[in-house]
């Protein structure tokens, strides 16, 4: 016998208390589920038939109720009290101040991913490194800075999701080098909650989600911000 | 579970010693008061917390309730997303499996990420024995890796280490194992961290296979996700060509959308941030980005002997988070080690006798380290009543009764040695109903009290010697109340 069918061979006999005919938790009540009910009783491939009703969600989508300009500030708050340094202007002073934060970083090259928006870096003459596939992990370990757009941004939690959408690019690219600007439109890509971002993301792509710089509390319970991924985070939110 | 640990004293012996070393008691006392408070806050701030703990709880015991429906779809999803999934019923199939899915890609080191499910299976050791070296990349992690130590919490392994000991270890050791830490490196956090990111770029840049765990599996779309602070996570899970994790058939999910939940209360109940820095989820292999060959490695390891168990079955429902560590007073003294466990504190005094059985010493004990006083299920994102499941392991081992081991139902003997606790309960009964022996009793006692040994003889040995003796009064309280003011109001009923 494989381990496969011996584990589910377990499990199954482990559940001998719990009902089998394909009802949820408890009675059957009505049921909703991807798949159609079989006169077998048996269900499609997918979850257990009546799993929306299983589950009591009985939690907020969201934390109290904020206009899209308290919900931008609250992102900036959240941002900054974990140690991201937090800038807001206009989309014509994106590339200039862009072009500032690079000289005042000290940066010489910058990563950007193939379908970044080119205005963001026509204030600057740092050299600009592509994001190719082939390009080995030294070679990126030597870029000074990266600079990106984002998927979506939570305010309650100060948090920036990356999707590797084109704007993006590959995950390592906001890994390795040590300073990283991210782009922020608001209020078009700013939700409030967690809830919120989920049902905006694909679960099929690779995502990261960035709230404020690498950090460790692995010392004594002392945050330290800046061990292995960037240790300058730099979000811009382009009204 | 893993051979680390076997050879370990039972809890009262383990956490007697503990207790003793006073370092160990204000490293821990000082990083567990930190933590408690910080976690309350960020607990506060969301109004609904009661309400996402109850839906954590549902989700997770719906899910563990119809396992094989869920793990089936994760297979489906995670090989249709381009991984490759691989089943390992106990801790030496896993390693197995592992070991030869390294050895086939030529390699003979790998990073690995925090993940407890190998710490469980002792998968470093198992690699080792096969000439890969497995380098762990967090940074507490890389404190016990280096100091030839184990770890001593869930969230925080070198938590029993203060930044002293810390500098030491890595100006002792860094060199042992690649970049040596640099001159006169001092005891600040900063510099230490600085020097373990020196220390690990190098492996990580050159990393060709990645070991991780996960803290979810959504069996609907076959993402799994990966909650970290410092970033190690993100480098072993997207550099390596070749990812590798390993994860407990518990850790799944039904939908996406159960994320919400999880992602709200596992930060702010184990770090007590509103958001972990990092969060990756990754659905099979993705062309161009990050590795290009993803294996899944579902562990039983007895989770299907604990899911057998009707009560103490809710332990599955467990995050990992710790908070049930860093509020428990038992925890706070004793420190991790004692629980002869990668699974200490609150959740592994559960948790561990079920994994293993209570066959040996140490397990059979860990039911009884604990006061009981119920902190651990208040802190308890997905509302494990902790208090509820030692209480039926107690009566386990006491008892004996009908359980699951290896996936085979038998009837467990009761345990011995607890012939003595009900004589001393007989013997205390009798003395309480009757004054007069009782007074006699007390008195003698007082007067003969220079002679008292320092540990009980016969079986109440095994009481005190992980336990102080309270000692005898010069005087015992009824006579000092006759002799002194207080008696005189009582005076006509005490004669």
């Amino acid at each position: 016998m494989s381990s496969r069918e011996q584990i589910l061979g377990r499990v199954r006999r482990a559940l001998a208390d719990v009902p089998r005919d394909g009802a949820p938790d408890g009675p059957d009540g009505p049921k909703k589920s991807d798949g159609p009910n079989r006169s077998d009783g048996s269900h499609g491939p997918g979850q257990v038939a009546g799993y929306e009703e299983a589950v009591a969600r009985e939690y907020l989508r969201e934390h109290g109720e904020r206009s899209a300009a308290q919900t931008a500030e609250l992102l900036a708050e959240n941002l900054a009290d974990y140690r991201a340094l937090v800038h807001r202007c206009t989309e014509d002073e994106l590339p200039s101040l862009i072009g500032r934060l690079f000289a005042d970083h000290g940066t010489r090259t910058v990563l950007a991913p193939a379908g970044l928006d080119p205005a963001w870096l026509s204030a600057t003459d740092v050299e600009r490194v592509e994001d190719r596939a082939e390009s080995t992990a030294h070679e990126l370990d030597g870029v000074d800075s990266v600079v990106t757009a984002c998927a979506v941004a939570i305010a309650e939690t100060g948090t920036i999701v990356l999707d590797g959408g084109p704007d993006q690019g590959r995950r390592r690219i906001t890994l390795v080098p040590d300073h990283h600007v991210c782009v922020v439109r608001v209020p078009g890509q700013v939700v409030s909650s967690v809830p919120q971002a989920l049902e905006r993301l694909d679960p099929a792509r690779p995502l990261t989600w960035i709230s404020g710089p690498s950090a460790t509390s692995d010392i004594e319970l002392d945050r330290v911000e800046g061990v292995h991924g960037p240790r300058t985070l730099e979000v811009v939110l382009v009204d | 579970m893993s051979g680390t640990f076997v050879g370990m004293p039972a809890f009262p012996k383990a956490a007697q010693e503990a207790v003793g070393n006073p370092t160990l008691r204000a490293n821990l006392r000082h990083a567990t008061h930190t933590i408690r408070a910080k976690r309350a806050a960020a607990v506060a701030e969301v109004s609904d917390w009661a309400a996402l703990r109850e839906a954590g709880k549902q989700i997770k015991d719906h899910t563990l309730r119809h396992l094989d429906r869920y793990l089936v779809q994760l297979e489906e999803s995670v090989t249709a997303a381009g991984g490759t999934v691989h089943w390992a019923a106990d801790a030496d199939e896993a390693n197995r499996i592992v070991t030869r899915l390294v050895k086939e890609t030529g390699e003979s080191e790998v990073v690995k990420v925090k993940s407890m499910a190998t710490q469980e299976i002792g998968l470093n050791e198992a690699l080792e024995a096969e000439g890969i070296r497995a380098y762990e990349t967090d940074l507490a992690e890389l404190i016990v890796q280096l100091g030839k130590d184990r770890p001593s919490h869930i969230l925080v392994p070198a938590i029993h280490r203060n930044r002293g000991e810390i500098r030491d270890i890595f100006a002792a050791e860094m060199s042992e194992w690649g970049r040596p830490a640099p001159e006169g490196l001092t005891d600040t956090p900063a510099e230490l961290a600085e020097a373990a990111r020196l220390h690990l770029r190098e492996k990580f840049l050159r990393a060709r296979v990645g070991v991780s765990g996960a803290n979810f599996m959504v069996a609907e779309t076959g993402t799994l996700v990966v909650v970290e602070s410092e970033g190690n996570g993100r480098m072993c899970l997207t550099l390596p060509e070749t990812l590798i994790s390993v994860v407990g058939i518990e850790k799944i999910v039904p939908t996406w959308r159960d994320l919400e939940v999880f992602l709200q209360t596992l930060p702010r109940s184990s770090t007590a941030e509103r958001m972990n820095p990092y969060t990756s989820t990754w659905t099979g292999t993705t062309d161009g980005d990050g590795p290009r060959t993803f294996h899944l490695v579902l562990l039983d390891n007895g989770r299907t002997d604990t899911l057998a168990d009707e009560v103490g079955r809710q332990a599955l429902r467990c995050i990992r988070c710790s908070a049930c560590l860093n509020v428990c007073p038992v925890y706070e003294r004793a420190g991790g080690h004692a629980y002869g466990s990668v699974y200490p504190g609150p959740i592994g005094a559960i948790l561990s006798p079920q994994l293993r059985g209570t066959g040996s010493e140490i397990d059979a004990s860990l039911p009884y380290a604990s006061s009981l006083c119920g902190a651990c299920y208040e802190v308890c994102p997905v509302a494990i009543d902790i208090p509820e499941v030692l209480v039926h392991l107690r009566e386990r081992v006491v008892q004996g009764g009908p359980v699951t081991l290896e996936g085979n139902r038998t009837v467990l003997k009761p345990a011995k040695g607890h012939a003595a606790e009900r004589a001393a309960m007989r013997a205390a009964r009798w003395a309480f109903a009757r004054p007069g022996a009782l007074r006699a009793g007390q008195r003698l006692a007082s007067r003969t009290r220079r002679l008292h040994p320092r540990t009980l003889p016969g079986p109440g040995r095994a009481w005190s010697g992980s336990r102080d003796l309270p000692p005898v009064p010069a005087e015992p309280f009824r006579d000092w109340w006759q002799r002194t003011n207080g008696g005189d109001a009582g005076e006509g009923r005490a004669k």
